[in-house]
């Protein structure tokens, strides 16, 4: 047994945490609330070559795991970088599934980056409803997954509409999972296809996580190979790089609450003394390690436990948005009147937190399936 | 990242297995009510069993019986024993914790005398540490060891909170030697045997009923002058071993105690209209997290202590993990099943009434808290009264501050 990262993962962990080092990218989150442009860093993930990290080697891509992903991820989430990784990843991970769809062309441009695709997700049924859904513009009734009809030679047309897509805005391809009769099915169409819109949406709040609304209106794409597995897959894969990204972030704030709590008198004592300030940061320190844990289990899971991948991304997804919450609220406490302050980092780490939490069904629904996932499992076993 | 067996170890896991399937036809209930002599007696026979075969101290130098195997073996064990559904050993307060601490600290003369024996259960030891007036204080314990002029010593005190000593044939106790010298400074470790005169142990039930631990008390016993494990004077760093062993098992062991997620899922699960209730759901996923990150943050720390590193006091928030995973477990299956959860027969009714009492066993989370936030994240310690201050002086200074 040995459940620690490889030597490779800690290098690619150091290569990403220093590549993001190089952009002063928590200035650049506060400027873009002000409406300043965002730093470009695809071409570092290019140069990197994250864009081809989930692409097996014959597509021109790196053929590594799922933990290598969520490693990027969590260096991207510590310095709050803005990287469209969260849509372009799994939407390679479904193109990359099975023989046919894209041609080898546009398949190796996905890995060089210069394409740049995004899931527009949908969530798999489960065990209390089997049906295939997106997210809804506003509120708990959840939209139906988009409708595919197939047509000939491989393509299909797409109809429907999917709310607060990641990194949907600016992508060059989209990868959408959508219902035919048969079941779930993953269609690639070009963004500026006829039928296609995508409005900008959120990125007001959080100006490093850009949004998109998408809506299909007999779009036309073409039909990719992946199948029901892989696409159930995907959309834990999504959960597991916010996790990632929560992880990176709750690792940031915890190391910014540590240095003041220990620089910080009031009444002749440091502050970091103080019971109620040190016990509520090893709480952070708990909620980080288990996180962490989890985004390990689901790593493993990915490649050598597909069964429990769905359980191990969801507990992953789950912990980790509980932990950045906590951590950023901690992290501004902490600061007392300064951290609640536009001059400080916390808010910027606090609106990252409100807003990755509600994304692709929210944490709530991570935790429902997480219990949906053991259940089921402890009823199959009894 | 891998989680199975090297080919070494698979073969392990094949000889526990095929053994334990074997055995198990001797092994006792897990948990039985009924004649408490009985049960230990049966307990004892198949720790002697188990002993036997090389599967308790897998750990331990071959020297003093153990297997001298690493830290993945003794899970293997421990995994397969759960499997089997049969129970762990009678005595893992010595084994994994006071053994430890003599094969540490001990002499070479302790280490011969007291191993085997307690390997094999024969010899079941209990730790009196805790005291009325000294658990989370521990440095600030009273029983008072003296030495006479032919080296033997005089011990007088009481300890409390005492898992096993009503069974136990030795303890491994923590008394002050020099009353004038600072709170951790005086201290020293002894072995005392249970059945020394002027030993007196008296049960105390515990919330579940059943009493599983003790006062005891000291009335001039008398002890060999080979009696103190480690230096004389030196017992607060001998403590410290001790409890870091503790809180090694107590955060490793938890799945062995049940604590999982999967057993939790299936009281669930039985209940189709409980499985579809989104409360139940939001509860159920919520500590099913906690205790998911608890077994794979286990499996960090065993490659960590595989690769020979010490854990560091961060294990410590395994327990914590634990001990509130499982409580907001029993108290959701309680929500769910009704009253006939806390019926004595129930299989969980005894879990409900233990927990409480393991959130301040082996270190409240408190105290837990406080090492962590100190020793991992390096937050300065809160301002003490009794620093360099001889402990004879200290009570003085402790009633002066409640009288002002
Ligand atoms: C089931 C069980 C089995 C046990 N078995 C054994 C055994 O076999 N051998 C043995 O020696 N002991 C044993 N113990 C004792 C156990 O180690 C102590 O109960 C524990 O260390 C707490 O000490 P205390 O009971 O004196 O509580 P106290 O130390 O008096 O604590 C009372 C409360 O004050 C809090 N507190 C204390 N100091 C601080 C602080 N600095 N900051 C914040 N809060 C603080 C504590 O967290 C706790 O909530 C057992 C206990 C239980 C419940």
């Amino acid at each position: 047994m040995n459940f620690d990262l490889s030597d490779e993962q800690v290098l690619l962990r150091e290569a990403a945490r220093d590549a993001f080092s190089r952009v002063r990218t928590v200035e650049a989150a506060r400027e873009a609330l002000e409406g300043a442009a965002l730093p470009d860093l695809w071409a570092t993930a290019q140069q990197a070559g994250w864009t081809g990290l989930l692409l097996d080697e014959q597509h021109g891509g790196a053929a590594l795991g799922a933990i290598d992903a969520m490693l990027v991820a969590a260096e991207a989430g510590r310095v709050l970088a803005s990287v469209p990784l969260l849509g372009h990843l799994p939407a390679t991970a479904i193109a990359n599934a099975g023989a046919g769809g894209l041609d080898e062309g546009t398949l190796g441009k996905l890995a060089s980056g210069e394409l740049r695709a995004a899931y527009v997700p949908a969530r798999p049924g489960d065990d209390v409803d089997p049906a295939w859904t997106t997210e809804p513009r506003s509120g708990r009734r959840r939209a139906p997954a988009p409708a595919v009809v197939r047509g000939d030679e491989g393509l299909a047309t797409v109809s429907g509409s999917v709310a607060w897509v990641p990194d949907a805005v600016g992508a060059d391809v989209l990868v959408a999972v959508g219902m035919e009769a048969g079941g779930p099915v993953a269609v690639a169409l070009g963004a500026s296809a006829e039928g296609v819109t995508v409005e900008p949406a959120g990125g007001v709040y959080d100006a490093t996580r850009p949004l998109g609304h998408v809506t299909f209106d007999d779009a036309c794409g073409r039909v990719l190979a992946a199948g029901e597995v892989e696409l159930r897959r995907a959309w834990f894969l999504a959960h597991a790089l916010i996790a990632a990204e929560s992880l990176g972030a709750v690792e940031e704030c915890l190391e910014r609450s540590v240095a003041y709590a220990k620089e910080r008198y009031t009444f002749g004592r440091a502050i970091g003394s103080y019971q109620a300030i040190k016990h509520a940061l090893t709480e952070v320190l708990r909620r980080q390690e288990n996180t962490r844990s989890l985004l390990y289990y689901a790593g493993w899971a990915y490649d050598s436990k597909p069964d429990e991948f769905a359980a191990a991304a969801s507990a992953a997804r789950a912990a980790g948005g509980a932990a950045l919450d906590f951590a950023a609220r901690e992290l501004i406490s902490v600061h007392g009147g300064i951290g609640a302050t536009w001059e400080h980092d916390a808010p910027l780490f606090f609106r990252r937190a409100q807003v990755s939490r509600r994304l692709l069904g929210g944490t709530g629904d991570a935790v429902d399936r997480l219990a949906g996932e053991l259940l089921t499992g402890a009823a199959a076993a009894a | 990242m891998d989680l199975n067996d090297t080919p070494e170890q698979a073969a392990y896991r094949a000889e526990v297995r095929a053994w334990l399937e074997q055995n198990a036809v001797h092994a006792p209930a897990t948990r039985g009510r009924g004649d408490e002599q009985e049960a230990v007696a049966a307990h004892r026979a198949w720790q002697r069993r188990l002993a036997e075969a090389g599967y308790v101290g897998v750990t331990w130098p071959a020297e003093h019986g153990g297997q001298g195997k690493g830290p993945l073996h003794q899970v293997v064990v421990n995994q397969e024993i759960a499997r089997a559904g049969v129970p762990g050993i009678l005595d893992a307060i010595g084994v994994g914790m006071l053994g430890p601490t003599l094969i540490a600290h001990g002499s070479d003369e302790q280490k011969q005398r007291y191993l085997a024996p307690m390997l094999h259960g024969d010899e079941v030891w209990c730790q009196l540490f805790s005291e009325p007036a000294a658990g989370s204080d521990l440095a600030g314990i009273q029983t008072r060891a003296r030495q006479e002029p032919d080296g033997s010593w005089r011990l007088s005190g009481q300890k409390v909170w005492t898992t096993n000593a009503q069974f136990a044939a030795y303890g491994l106790l923590l008394a002050r030697t020099d009353p004038d010298a600072h709170k951790h400074k005086g201290l020293t470790m002894f072995v005392v045997p249970m059945d020394a005169e002027g030993v007196t142990i008296r049960p105390l039930r515990q919330i579940s009923g059943e009493p599983e631990f003790n006062e005891v008390f000291f009335d001039d016993v008398k002890l060999a002058p080979d009696a103190a494990v480690g230096p004389v004077n030196g017992g607060w760093g001998v403590a410290l071993t001790t409890l870091m062993f503790e809180r090694l098992t107590i955060g490793a062991g938890s799945e062995g105690m049940g604590y999982r997620a999967d057993r939790f899922a299936a009281a669930i699960a039985s209940d189709p209209v409980a499985a579809k209730d989104p409360e139940v759901r939001a509860r159920f996923g919520a500590l099913a997290t906690e205790l998911l990150a608890l077994r794979f943050t286990g499996y960090r720390l065993l490659t960590a202590i595989s690769r020979g590193q010490i854990p560091g006091p961060e294990a410590g928030m395994g327990k914590i993990t634990a001990v509130n995973g499982a409580i907001a477990a029993g108290d959701l299956i309680a929500d769910v099943l009704g009253p006939e959860a806390l019926d004595p027969d129930s299989e969980w009714s005894y879990l409900i009434s233990f927990l409480p009492g393991l959130k301040s066993a082996g270190g409240t989370e408190e105290i837990l808290r406080n090492t962590v936030g100190e020793r991992v994240l390096g937050l300065p310690p809160e301002p003490r009264l009794d620093k360099g201050v001889p402990f004879s002086e200290l009570r003085a200074k402790e009633r002066q501050e409640v009288a002002s």
